[in-house]
């Protein structure tokens, strides 16, 4: 079934690829009927999710086949509480963003059969369990963004921002595969005996703790992460990236694909190296503030209304890869708390997902009206789109982290887990959501009031696709924020046999 | 020893009898027949090929591979040698094919087919010898038509400049080699890789250096490795298009397999061969990706990445006897490699060698066929699942690092990402740029239908392969260098 999910939008790919270009309204409808597959399908799972009974491994719904056998890689895909969550936000995001209006530069097609094909592969990456399938996958995400960045971005700008994504993460899923094939020579003595089976190897960890080859494939798995989630200093390429695409690219990129870096972080380097990680959570959690702290003060001097959300990611993700570093900590006697770190991590993950997508969405509307995102071109439109300034501000609100929405619940534990681990680290990860509040409220006060400048008095209420789908993702985000529960006890079934935790 | 001592059966090599004999009545048929059925002669060298290939089949498929050496130890029967021989087989055809339309105009052109299967003998011998006179006449066979078909243009002064290029290089380096295999033979007092594999193992370490450094030149200038690789770019560029393609790749797949197979016996402690091989590798990779950067023309920056793809490919030859990965990636770099250059030229020959990058702007919405194969081919090269070349990639990193040699794969990893930047830089002129503009693919004709079906068998099988390489990571697995 999850095979399904990962292959139905592949089938509707090349499906869009054969139909005639003309219609375009049956074209969005065909493709969003291929997306919400995988959204029913992830749905069914959630349903039949069972938790992981105490002694498994964590992982279910398993489904797997023979691919290269003789190098031990094999297609083998599955979930647990991690991954589960992250399967859901990923289909979902994907549908908002495939029916969002946007500009196809008269090549629709291929831009639904680019965008069904990056669903196909961003589920498989959440959902394989074999590293040589999941790079497979990782790598076939840098592609399909490459062009829709380089082929639907904003003018000549978007061709380099395009190749500079496509450069930056290359080097990062290069070192990644460098680190798979070490920790793969070590899984056995030879070519017949060596795996790349996921859950053997975080059962087995075949190479853990100190050494040489344990430092090297661990810090190319840090480099890739840390590109892709991104950590500063390698987070060059995310602006750029980020201001060229077309909105529901932005959407995608900052909504699943830099989850994709903090999930490897996860599901890679604290399940399959926990031993090495212990060495390195310190200067992971410090780099984690550093992305927090600047990425909030970087965010706060931008002018420009996508570049200001873009930087808003880059701390986002920082408080994430804090509460995973406080997860991985060696503190004993500390086990709830890096409970309370992880789970946070994940639930923010989500939950930027939801936030970050909605305002990714938010600009794409505002760019169809005004084809600028200079927030001083701006003014007072609350009083022409209402509906507009209402879910960007419920939007704004759960980014900085407002009680009752989902940012909140995530940052909530994510503090209160690596207080307990590196209070000072803590502390200081504090000013960034103090920075973000600002620049949240400035944003808001920028755009939606004060005067309305002539040039915007036709402005145009959101049309009825845009409002559905936004309209989706702030009610998650509100439920989220609200009854966290069913959420939690999900991440939690995945987090405790992850720390060895009951 | 076994079988082959004292005898000459003759079975052993009837693979390399029915092409000779192709080859003989191709000639015969291009110097007797009229000129407007002077393409015959490609016919009859694609039944030539298919009929190699079957009894190659034969001979592989008669009980279990067989491993063994043949004509008084003088000549492989083995996994890599029949792997190869199909492999180069293959590929051959391929290059009649794409050649058919291309030669069409040329008034002469039945004898061309003769000398490419007498090439891709050469290329056959390379890869089973293992005697360092057949060794030497392979390579010799090699060139020497290869710089026959690179001037096949007898008016072209680009294809005259180009095979003056390979012919002095290669002399030169043959040269080279011929005195490094000079040096063996006088510490070991035999030729054949059985004899010299006992017989080195006490010979003195100075003499033996300089032996094998002479003999990987020779080589290395078949595979268009540093520091002979120049011709590489040059005869890209200027030698007929299926030239190109024909001599970027086929003379690469036997000398590799020629280069694994003399290194295999080299004692490590006292000739050094593998820290000298991983040099040249790093060299050759960095070299040509770095000098690919700046090509303004298809045909010289396809020229480089060869280059630069054989310095992935020695990886391999630095792994021998290290690392079980390292025949089997080796055999399946080379069906990768070959596809994707095979499919890049291709659509050059499509393009009717038209090679000027504004040629290919807006490709994508004007031939999305060739445009996509191009995609294929380069990201194959840089190795993107799922297509061929990432298992290849896959295969020798591992292979390299299983062999000690992390840093080697690193820089690959380094020039890996260099290499996407001319690859997509193209892949952007293709998808990104109008096709209205003076000079672009909007103003190009095409070839024919035979071009274009071999570009698209080459782009699926770069992905068919890349996703089913079981079959083949599984055959090659047991495909031991002998001796």
């Amino acid at each position: 079934m999850l095979t399904a999910a990962i292959f139905v939008p592949l089938a509707g790919a090349i499906v869009m690829l054969m139909l005639p270009a003309s219609r375009e309204r049956m074209l969005r409808a065909i493709a969003a009927a291929f997306a919400s597959v995988p959204l029913v399908i992830s749905a069914i799972a959630w349903q039949r999710f069972q938790g992981g009974a105490p002694g498994t491994s964590g992982f279910e719904q398993i489904e797997s086949a023979g691919w290269i056998p003789t190098l031990g890689a094999n297609y083998l895909v599955g979930i647990d509480g991690i991954s589960l969550p992250l399967v859901v936000l990923t289909a979902l995001l994907f549908l908002a963003s495939i029916i969002y209006p946007v500009d196809y530069r008269g090549r629709i097609k291929s831009y639904f059969a680019l965008f069904l094909f990056l669903e196909s592969v961003s589920l498989g990456v959440f959902l394989a369990l074999d590293l040589l399938l999941f790079y497979v996958f990782w790598d076939l995400s840098l592609v399909g963004m490459y062009f829709l960045i380089g082929a639907w971005g904003h003018g000549e700008e978007a061709r380099r921002a395009a190749l500079k994504f496509f450069l930056y993460t290359l080097a990062g899923s290069l070192a990644m595969l460098l680190a798979i094939l070490v920790l793969y020579l070590h899984s056995g003595p030879s070519t017949g005996q060596r795996t790349f089976d996921m859950i053997q190897l975080i059962a087995t960890r075949p190479l853990d703790g100190p050494g040489l080859s344990a430092t090297l494939a661990f810090v190319g798995f840090g480099v890739a992460f840390a590109i892709k989630t991104p950590l500063v200093p390698f987070h060059t390429w995310l602006p750029p990236a980020h201001v060229d695409a077309p909105a529901p690219v932005s959407t995608i990129l900052a909504g699943v694909l830099l989850k994709m870096g903090t999930y490897g972080f996860v599901r890679i380097m604290l399940s399959m190296m926990p031993l090495t990680f212990q060495r390195f959570a310190f200067p992971l959690a410090v780099l984690a503030v550093v992305s927090i702290v600047y990425g909030a003060l970087v965010a706060l001097a931008q002018d420009n209304l996508k570049r200001r959300i873009a930087y808003t990611s880059v701390n986002h993700m920082g408080y994430v890869v804090l509460g995973v570093a406080a997860a991985g900590a060696l503190s004993a006697g500390n086990e709830q708390a890096r409970v309370l770190a992880l789970t946070g991590a994940t639930v923010e993950m989500v939950a930027h997902g939801l936030i970050t997508g909605a305002l990714f969405l938010i600009t794409g509307s505002i760019w169809r009206r005004a084809a600028t995102y200079e927030l001083a071109e701006f003014g007072g439109l609350a009083s022409k789109t209402p509906a507009l300034t209402l879910l960007a501000t419920v939007a704004a609100f759960a980014s900085l982290g407002l009680p009752g929405l989902a940012g909140f619940v995530a940052e909530f534990q994510i503090f209160v887990g690596a207080f307990a681990v590196y209070p000072w680290l803590a502390a200081i990860g504090l000013i960034g959501i103090i920075v973000t509040a600002a620049l949240f409220l400035k944003l808001l006060q920028r755009v939606f009031l004060g005067d309305l400048p002539a040039r915007w008095s036709a402005w145009t209420e959101l049309g009825r696709v845009e409002l559905v789908s936004l309209t989706v993702l702030i009610v998650l985000v509100i439920f989220v924020g609200v009854a966290p529960a069913t959420l939690l006890a999900v991440i939690e079934a995945g987090v405790r046999p992850l720390l060895g935790v009951r | 020893m076994n079988s082959g001592m004292g005898s000459m059966p003759v079975g052993d090599v009837i693979p390399e009898i029915v092409l000779l004999v192709g080859t003989v009545v191709v000639l015969l048929f291009a110097l007797s027949a009229p000129r407007r059925v002077q393409w015959w002669s490609s016919v009859i060298a694609i039944v030539t090929i298919g009929a190699t290939s079957a009894v190659t089949v034969k001979l592989m498929s008669a009980g279990s591979i067989p491993q063994r050496l043949t004509f008084f130890d003088t000549y492989a029967i083995d996994g890599a040698a029949l792997w190869a021989k199909q492999i180069i087989l293959a590929a051959s055809a391929i290059v009649v094919v794409l050649s058919v339309d291309w030669f069409r105009s040329d008034q002469r052109h039945g004898e061309y087919y003769a000398i490419v299967l007498m090439s891709a003998l050469g290329a056959i011998m390379m890869a089973g010898a293992a005697d360092l006179m057949e060794l030497t006449l392979a390579v010799l066979l090699s060139s020497a038509t290869s710089s026959v078909l690179i001037a096949y243009h007898r008016q072209s002064r680009r294809a005259g400049e180009a095979a003056i290029k390979y012919y002095l290089l290669g002399a030169l380096s043959n040269g080279l080699m011929v005195y490094g295999i000079v040096l063996l033979f006088g510490l070991a007092a035999t030729t054949t890789y059985a004899g010299l594999a006992t017989a080195l193992r006490t010979a003195h370490s100075l003499p033996l250096i300089a032996g094998v450094a002479l003999t990987i030149v020779g080589l290395a200038f078949k595979i268009g490795a540093v520091p002979v690789h120049a011709w590489m770019p040059d005869v890209s560029e200027g030698a007929p298009a299926p030239v190109s393609a024909f001599v970027t790749t086929l003379p690469k797949i036997g000398a590799l397999i020629a280069l694994a197979r003399l290194m295999a016996i080299m004692p490590e402690a006292t000739s050094g061969w593998r820290p000298v091989v991983a040099l040249l590798a790093a060299l050759t990779m960095t070299i040509g990706n770095v000098a690919a950067l700046w090509q303004e023309n298809i045909r010289r920056l396809l020229g480089w990445s060869a280059v630069s793809q054989t310095g992935y490919g020695m990886m391999a030859v630095v792994a021998l006897n290290r690392s079980d990965l390292a025949a089997p990636s080796l055999l399946y770099f080379l069906v990768a490699y070959t596809l994707g250059n095979l499919a890049a030229f291709g659509v050059v020959i499509q393009l009717r060698g038209e090679a000027r990058i504004t040629h290919y702007h807006g490709l994508a919405q004007k031939h999305p066929v060739l445009a996509g194969a191009v995609v294929v081919s380069f990201l194959s090269f840089v190795g993107i699942p799922p297509l061929a070349g990432f298992a290849a990639k896959v295969a020798l990193f591992g292979a390299s690092i299983d062999a000690g040699y992390a840093w080697l794969a690193i820089l690959a990893i380094v020039n890996t990402v260099i290499s996407l930047a001319y690859y997509a830089r193209i892949i952007g002129h293709m998808y990104f740029s109008d096709p209205s503009g003076e000079d672009s693919s909007g103003s190009l004709a095409i070839m024919g239908w035979a071009p274009n079906a071999c570009v698209l068998i080459c782009s699926l099988a770069i992905v068919a392969v890349g996703i089913a390489a079981e079959p083949l990571f599984a055959s090659f697995r047991a495909a031991l260098l002998l001796p």
